[in-house]
């Protein structure tokens, strides 16, 4: 139970009027950003980040992560008045969300959704609780072989379980370790990569790439669509919030089936987007009556929310207890962390425990706060969609430059945001994923020094990685992973070739 | 529940015209990004090259790691390169021409804006910015084009500059008043 003390330490860390506030505004700010088309999450997080330098990392860190539980919710919005997914991760909702919506029942919806994001992250919250200072004091044990063997083990799943073509994300990944390699070696002190240049001395900075890559170039792939709108306008009432928690314990399997789909998806990086697929189409399987799916059924609504924030929340597990983010916006709260001075990795728990239990204090805080804000203010939020996106565009052109101009005070900086802005809007029209090279960008350093330390420690024999049982382990399951598909593809050939057979015989 | 039938409608007068022609194909830009890729490896990879990418006393030499990425990078790039030509028949849109319009329309003022706050300063910049996209590209009333530039641009000021002290480029005008 000692987890438990500690987190109830994190909330007395939270309590303060101005923790408060920060955390009320991460969550307005949130939900704003999720509703507004051409912003999301981890755009939302990166432009909001320099907000938060000059903060202590308590206060900054709960202020961030409230604005990605604000972003969760908010996306439910769009999803249900409009038919139009805020994220990726909410187009699951829209296929029994919106019909409800056009059947008047929008209160009723908008409410199953806000309720069953809290259930998903509230399971995930507790997985985090529990699991991560155990996986953290588990980690304290590795050295580097076995760091790096994590790390190959985050890039290998990303190519072998990811949906996109395989160069493309493997394209990604190198792309994205080979720019974190720019600029000085933090090894032997060398220029690397900057060919004479002064401006590319410094490295290119995570933020700068992500502000570009992200914000800027959503801009440019929202412009390119119809921005004409229609929907429904909604106000839930405290009757309809009763009504449908009444119904609640009715679904106990879906919700529950959902969180942990969430949970486990959330920590393999795979992400929020397959969880609330799979969460849809697994309540839908195990209906009893799955034709009514797609026609405003509240199951529906309740099946990929839950497993969409479960999703979301279980991301930040391996970050906080191994330095290894779930997601692209765990990657960009990794980079916070590493702005305001902390080293992620496990022994965050041990050097900062106020700070890893007042995030986590902040994660169940902040998702009930943020409930109660998003039942109240829904049509506040669904109204922002009146302002026409020629005035929301040019504003987050300004937030973004504030951004990426704030991390290093350098002009350069937003050149190299315009660059990447561009770098992405094509990247993302041609399917090469934007995820892997983020991560490959927040963590290349770490896996090249953790890569050197392991040779050195060996001498130069890659056999370090299968020096002992816990690397050996990891290393044989990331190449696994990484050759996931071809092996796939082998047992079904395999199978294909024993099942004729059978029925011949 | 009665209000539930309220509909929110916004319009876009300038949206793209769906016939519009196209630009280029899908698989044009492919082989470009492929090929910018692969010439961005083999660049990459002689640069770290040259920095030394063998074994030293030390372990391995720092141009070690980023060489064998470039090599990676470059094969990827060169599969996907093959991939693409021998797919041959001509793929879906990248972008039409309508498209193409509305993304510079908001591609140069960006840029611009970039270009405009190494002179003017951020502040100045961003009111520029907000109140000429609004009246020119979404056709929004002067009034209330300069009112919201206006405002934003001040509560920008006030969050950064004053509340939280985050340093921002200043031009002639910040000087003027001195600050």
């Amino acid at each position: 139970m000692e987890a438990f003390g500690l987190l109830l330490h994190g909330f007395a860390v939270l309590m303060t009027w101005k923790i408060m506030a920060l955390m009320v505004i991460g969550l307005v700010l949130g939900i704003f950003v999720g509703v507004l088309p051409g912003l999301g999450g981890p755009n939302g997080v990166a432009i909001l980040l320099p907000l938060t330098f000059t903060m202590d990392p308590t206060s900054a860190i709960v202020m961030l992560s409230c604005i990605y539980w604000g972003a969760l919710f908010g996306g439910a919005i769009t999803s249900i008045l409009f038919n139009i997914p805020g994220e990726a991760w909410s187009v699951a909702t829209t296929f029994d969300g919106y019909p409800m919506a056009q059947q008047g029942r929008a209160a009723e919806a908008l409410t199953a959704a806000f309720t069953s994001s809290f259930i998903g992250s509230l399971v995930a919250v507790l997985l985090i609780t529990f699991l991560a200072p155990m996986i953290s004091s588990f980690a304290l044990k590795f050295g580097p072989p076995e760091f790096f063997a994590v790390y190959l083990l985050t890039f290998c799943s990303f190519v072998g379980l990811g949906r996109e073509a395989k160069h493309k994300t493997v394209i990604s990944m190198a792309l994205g370790l080979l720019i974190a390699g720019i600029g000085m070696d933090t090894v032997s002190g060398t220029l690397r990569m900057t060919f004479g240049s002064n401006e590319l001395l410094r490295g290119i900075n995570f933020l700068v790439a992500v502000i570009g890559l992200f914000g800027i170039s959503e801009i440019l792939l929202t412009m390119e669509e119809r921005l004409a709108l229609r929907g429904h306008a909604a106000k839930i009432s405290l009757r309809t919030v009763i009504n449908v928690w009444k119904d609640l314990p009715k679904y106990w399997m879906t919700l529950l089936r959902s969180s942990v789909i969430g949970c486990w998806l959330g920590i393999t990086p795979g992400g929020a987007i397959a969880a609330s697929f799979m969460g849809y189409n697994l309540a839908k399987r195990f209906s009893k009556d799955p034709g009514s799916f797609g026609k405003g059924r509240i199951e529906g609504v309740f099946a990929p929310e839950t497993a969409a924030h479960a999703s979301g929340t279980a991301a930040l597990l391996p970050m906080l207890a191994l330095g290894i983010p779930g997601s692209g916006t765990a990657a960009i709260l990794l980079g916070g962390l590493m702005v305001w001075g902390l080293n992620p990795g496990p022994l965050l728990f041990v050097e900062h425990k106020d700070f890893v239990w007042g995030l986590i204090a902040s994660m169940y805080l902040g998702n009930v706060v943020g409930l109660v804000i998003v039942l109240t203010t829904v049509p506040v939020f669904a109204s922002i969609l009146r302002v026409p996106f020629a005035a929301v565009a040019p504003m987050i052109v300004v937030s973004c430059a504030i951004g990426a101009y704030a991390i290093q005070n350098a002009m350069f900086d937003i050149w190299l945001m315009l660059g990447f802005g561009v770098v992405g809007y094509i990247f993302k029209k041609i399917g090469i994923p934007l995820a892997p090279f983020t991560l490959a960008l927040v963590l290349g350093n770490r896996a090249e020094d953790a890569f050197r330390l392991s040779m050195i420690g060996s001498g130069g024999s890659v056999g370090v990685f299968w020096s002992n049982g816990l690397v050996g382990t990891i290393t044989t399951i990331a190449i696994t992973l990484l050759f996931w598909p071809v092996i796939d593809r082998v047992f079904a050939g395999v199978g294909r070739m024993l099942r004729p057979a059978k029925a011949m015989g | 529940m009665s209000n539930t039938d309220l509909e929110i409608i916004v319009d876009d007068p300038t949206a793209p015209e769906p016939d519009s022609p196209a630009v280029c194909s899908t698989r044009t830009v492919e082989i470009i990004v492929s090929l910018l890729l692969l010439a961005l490896a083999v660049t990459l990879g002689i640069d770290n090259y040259a920095t030394g990418i063998s074994w030293d006393d030390t372990g391995p030499q720092p141009g070690y790691f980023p060489f064998y990425l470039s090599v990676i990078l470059g094969g990827a790039s060169l599969f996907g390169l093959v991939a693409t030509l021998l797919a041959g028949a001509p793929s879906d849109t990248f972008v039409t021409r309508a498209q193409l319009r509305r993304v510079l329309l908001v591609f140069l003022p960006t840029a611009a804006f970039c270009l405009a706050m190494q002179v003017l300063g951020l502040y100045v910049a961003s009111f520029l910015l907000i109140a000429g996209f609004m009246r020119f590209v979404g056709k929004i009333a002067w009034w209330k084009s300069l009112l919201t530039a206006f405002v934003f641009t001040a509560i920008m000021f006030a969050t950064f500059d004053i509340a939280f002290d985050v340093i921002m480029p200043k031009g002639p005008l910040e000087a003027a008043f001195g600050r």
